[in-house]
């Protein structure tokens, strides 16, 4: 079995729909034309933007010219943040994110404290939800901007985005959301939910990497990223990444039209992977909530053992999956979404993410279960802190 | 990431377990950090070293520099112990990622710590050997799920 590989990371990326691919193809070929020019095959290219921008919009309830194609997520989310920041700095110099956000976001923030600007960065509660009496206490007559993601990369909390966005809108404050995990996943309508900005991806999502988008609302003043062209609006210049686009709204239109079977699977694996291990593996601990969690995202501590030693084992066994233990992430330093959910360090550094797709079997989810409980025992059987623990248990 | 020899002594570790009434046992390393190894050294009447166990938490590179070091101490005399390095532990393993050389750290500690335990229990004194930094946080409050 170990020839076979069993894709268990999804919330890392996803492979190309074979449907996005196909859309794609003719674009790296004969239809290569630059859709700034003028002749015909350069405007039937210009089009399919068009079309893609309007297909995009759609699935998140707003209308084409609200829509920039960028690069990927991390970009969005650095442009909205910093270009928001700068073009609102006489109004105030304070934004507000929380404490698990992903990197795109927070080393944004830091980066913006050390030019000038202050940040209150929300705690969360033991399943990763944010406070919201908090976040409206927090709010301060120079506060320009909220940040908070709409889904967690790593514990799948889903966030009460549309309650978030009520309090911004009263207060005349900017809200940005950080959606590349929840993206076609959760039903997303940025005008009921208030949301002024929004940062997707394409490769989360089955389409292709290098792609993504960033949602401004129509009357929000944001400074643009790159200069030198009339593409998107002038606002981020440079000949667009046609492929790409194509292959990101297919792949969007195909997953929203599809959500609720994809759903539906997803959260049959979830919760029979969340049940099994719950029942088979003793000293294992649920990370994220339970009801308020993305369809694809299990996430386990298993105490006594470090997580980097886990994946390299079930990687043996040919099953793709992630940690947020340190050694994965090059620093010493568990990660900082664990903690900010209370996790002591040493179980922070033995939790296991497993994110399935539609794909995902039945048989495969069975597979990992049993894979991962011999591997904890193992590895429990080679741990000095298990060994402590039996021995003052006894 | 790993050479072919650290993949091997993580997925087929040498000398995993606990020696009972060891004649020393070290423990280093700290949980917060993710790294705890323990060494357990069974030593006969001439210092020589009959027998070495270890656990550990930890990486790949954890289990695998902890795994080389008990071989590496296996028959040699309490004085050649005190002499291997990281150093030769990582070369022994043909070398280690930049960010786990702190693992083969741990493993020349955790032998220093064993020894320093047999010193101690035996009343000898080893030329060469200091006390060990003793930081694996017991005092830790267990936590219940």
């Amino acid at each position: 079995m170990a020839d076979k590989i069993i894709y268990m990371d999804n919330a890392a990326t996803t492979p190309v729909r074979p449907e996005a691919l196909a859309a794609m193809l003719p674009y790296f070929t004969e239809k290569f034309g630059n859709p700034s020019s003028i002749y015909r095959i350069s405007a039937e290219n210009k089009n399919a933007i068009t079309t893609a921008r309007e297909k995009i919009a759609e699935t998140i309830h707003t209308t084409a010219e609200n829509i920039y194609f960028t690069a990927g997520g991390s970009e969005s989310d650095n442009w909205a943040i910093k270009a928001a920041a700068e073009a609102y700095a006489e109004k105030g110099k304070h934004i507000i994110t929380s404490k698990i956000e992903h990197h795109a976001v927070l080393h944004t923030c830091e980066y913006l404290e050390k030019h000038g600007f202050e940040v209150t960065y929300l705690d969360v509660d033991e399943n990763g939800l944010v406070d919201l009496k908090q976040l409206e206490a927090s709010i301060r007559p120079d506060t320009i901007l909220i940040s908070v993601m709409f889904a967690n990369n790593e514990i799948g909390t889903v966030e009460p985005i549309a309650e978030i966005g009520a309090i911004a809108k009263n207060h005349g404050v900017l809200f940005h959301t950080d959606a590349v995990q929840a993206y076609t996943k959760e039903n997303i309508d940025v005008e009921a939910m208030h949301i002024d900005m929004l940062s997707a991806s394409g490769h989360k999502i089955g389409g292709p990497k290098g792609i993504g988008f960033l949602y401004i609302r129509k009357g929000v003043k944001i400074r643009s990223l790159i200069h030198g062209g009339a593409q998107e609006r002038r606002r981020r210049a440079g000949t667009e990444n046609v492929t790409g686009i194509i292959g990101m709204a297919k792949a969007a239109e195909l997953a929203v039209s599809e959500q609720k079977e994809i759903t539906e699977k997803e959260k049959k694996i979830r919760d029979h992977l969340i049940a099994r291990i719950e029942k088979e593996i003793p000293y294992a601990r649920l990370n994220g909530d339970r009801e308020k969690r993305l369809a694809n995202n299990v996430n386990f501590s298993f105490r006594f053992i470090e997580g980097e030693s886990m994946l390299i084992m079930l990687d043996g066994k040919g099953i793709c999956a992630s940690s947020g233990s340190a050694c994965t992430s090059g620093s010493l330093d568990p990660s900082h979404v664990l903690l900010a959910i209370g996790l002591p360090h040493e179980i922070a550094h033995g939790s296991l993410r497993l994110t399935v797709s539609d794909q995902t079997t039945l048989e495969e989810a069975d597979f990992v279960v049993d894979s991962l409980k011999e591997i904890v025992e193992k590895l429990r059987s080679m741990s000095p802190l298990y060994e402590d623990f039996i021995k003052n248990n006894k | 990431m790993y050479s072919e020899k650290v993949m091997d002594h993580f997925q087929n570790p040498r000398n995993v377990g606990e020696i009972e009434e060891a004649s020393g046992v070290g423990t280093v390393g700290n949980a917060k950090c993710g790294d705890i190894m323990r060494m357990y050294l069974d030593i006969d009447d001439h210092q020589v070293i009959r027998d070495c166990k270890f656990k550990t938490f930890g990486c790949g590179a954890a289990v695998a520099t902890s795994s080389m070091a008990t071989e590496l101490v296996k028959g040699k005399t309490v004085n050649e112990a005190l002499k291997i390095t990281n150093q030769a532990v990582m070369e022994a393993l043909d070398g280690l990622p930049p960010v786990k050389v702190h693992c083969s750290l741990l493993a020349e500690e955790a032998i220093h710590a064993a020894l320093w335990d047999y010193a101690e229990k035996n009343g000898i004194k080893i030329e060469g050997l200091a006390k060990p930094k003793s930081d694996i946080g017991e005092e830790e409050e267990e936590e219940e799920y």
